[in-house]
């Protein structure tokens, strides 16, 4: 007994380690297995409101870009508006009645690691819950993955959890989208059955299959494709339509039929 | 008494200035100093070796907090604290076995080399956790040489600044 308290005794340092060393890679573990973080993330309050602050501080020097973006968009929109006869596709299923649109600002952006979030500075109190889908005047951004009364996270699309049914704006193929974490503007799309007519610079759309983001939604161009190793599929490298290294001002939709649809399928 | 403060001071201005700052600067899209571990690495000699590690693994983990990874930046910050004494053997030798090693007074060569491991085994680590795919190896490898590079580089002007300042 002696011997065993004073052996820890002459190794506590090295078992002090081992005991750390296991906490913070269990921590790292737990985020990658249920792909949750439980406490360790920045939309707790005192992060985030001091990313608020400097965010205010910082919104400032990048104004002029953003306004333009937003007239941008405010040109298209009124362009809509005066040719209502012949509605634009996309924002007219934004517009239909079980979509919410709200906008937020990002407070934090991270698009140099593997797994990125962003933080915004709208929380449930604003509406917003979790599996919103997330866009940008350009295109799609992400997904609401933990909420706080005045903030919320996303998980952006450059994250190697991120998972998106996407589908070819004119054809009905879909696969699974997804990112292998390399190149900042390019995303996979894979599962695209080989029979699928395709050509370089094809757009591709969210497709209708999850109850997160409305059919039709930007997410990019296709820049090349070869057949998988299985020889059956396609997996085709998408150019994002969003520039994520870039992006302010965000609109977050919320699937109104979402609780009734998902009662359907249980 | 006046060490502490200073320490404690240095501490924090390092996470914030690496939260706020360092961490969005990625230069050619990845690229970042993670100028924070200056503090382990020049810590002071004299310490009580537990009490120093507990204190690197809370310093990792209030990065982690700030920059929305799960553990990465904890456990290679403990790592490098827990391997510091056995570097520090290797690279001064009998100066540091008889307690004259002082920080503000290293000779040029020994201290890049001390400097250079120690970024080396924290970057190797913070990646490989990060990215956590074998199939990404030169991923990961690409990250580890071109950021030590980079914080190299930053630590050690850090050092020119402060230590050469405080002599």
């Amino acid at each position: 007994m002696q011997r065993i308290i004073y052996f820890l005794i002459r190794n506590k340092n090295f078992i002090l380690f081992l005991t750390l060393l296991s906490i913070s890679i269990s921590l790292n573990f737990i985020y990658n297995e249920y792909n949750k973080s439980k406490f360790i993330n920045s939309s707790n309050f005192i992060f985030s409101s001091l990313y608020d602050t400097k965010f205010t501080v910082s919104k400032y020097l990048n104004l002029e870009l953003q306004n333009q973006l937003l007239l941008e968009e405010n040109k298209n929109l009124k362009k809509i508006l005066f040719n209502s006869e012949t509605p634009t596709k996309s924002f007219d299923s934004i517009n239909s009645i079980g979509f919410e649109v709200m906008t937020a600002s990002v407070i934090k952006n991270s698009y140099s690691k593997t797994n990125n979030f962003i933080t915004i500075n709208k929380g449930f109190k604003d509406g917003i819950g979790i599996d919103n889908g997330v866009i940008s005047s350009n295109g799609v951004v992400g997904i609401i993955d933990k909420t706080t009364t005045n903030y919320s996270r996303l998980i952006s699309i450059l994250n190697t959890n991120f998972l998106l049914n996407a589908k070819f704006k004119n054809s009905n193929y879909f696969g699974v989208l997804s990112w292998n974490g390399k190149n900042i503007n390019k995303v996979q799309l894979k599962d695209v059955p080989k029979q699928a007519k395709i050509k370089i610079g094809d757009t591709i759309v969210t497709g209708g299959n999850s109850l997160i983001f409305p059919k039709g939604i930007l997410i990019g161009y296709i820049q090349s494709f070869k057949l998988d190793n299985s020889e059956n599929y396609l997996e085709i490298e998408v150019n994002l339509s969003t520039d994520m290294t870039n992006i302010e001002n965000l609109y977050i939709i919320n699937n109104n039929n979402a609780t009734e649809i998902n009662l359907l399928n249980e | 008494m006046n060490n502490i403060i200073y320490n404690l001071i240095l501490g924090a201005s390092l996470i914030l200035m690496q939260s706020l700052f360092l961490n969005n600067i990625n230069f050619l899209e990845y690229l970042n100093p993670f100028i924070y571990i200056y503090f382990i690495i020049y810590y002071p000699i004299k310490n009580n070796r537990s009490v120093f590690i507990i204190l690197a693994f809370i310093y990792g983990l209030l990065i982690d907090l700030f920059s929305d990874t799960h553990g990465i930046h904890a456990a290679s910050t403990l790592c490098i604290a827990y391997f510091r004494p056995y570097l520090l053997k290797l690279f001064f030798g009998m100066a540091y076995e008889h307690q004259v090693v002082k920080f503000n007074s290293l000779e040029l060569k020994q201290n890049i080399f001390y400097l250079f491991s120690m970024i080396i085994i924290h970057h190797i680590i913070l990646f490989s956790l990060e990215v956590f795919n074998l199939s990404l190896a030169n991923l990961i490898f690409n990250n580890i040489i071109s950021n030590s590079v980079f914080t190299f580089m930053s630590i050690y002007v850090l050092y020119e600044f402060l230590m050469r300042k405080s002599k």
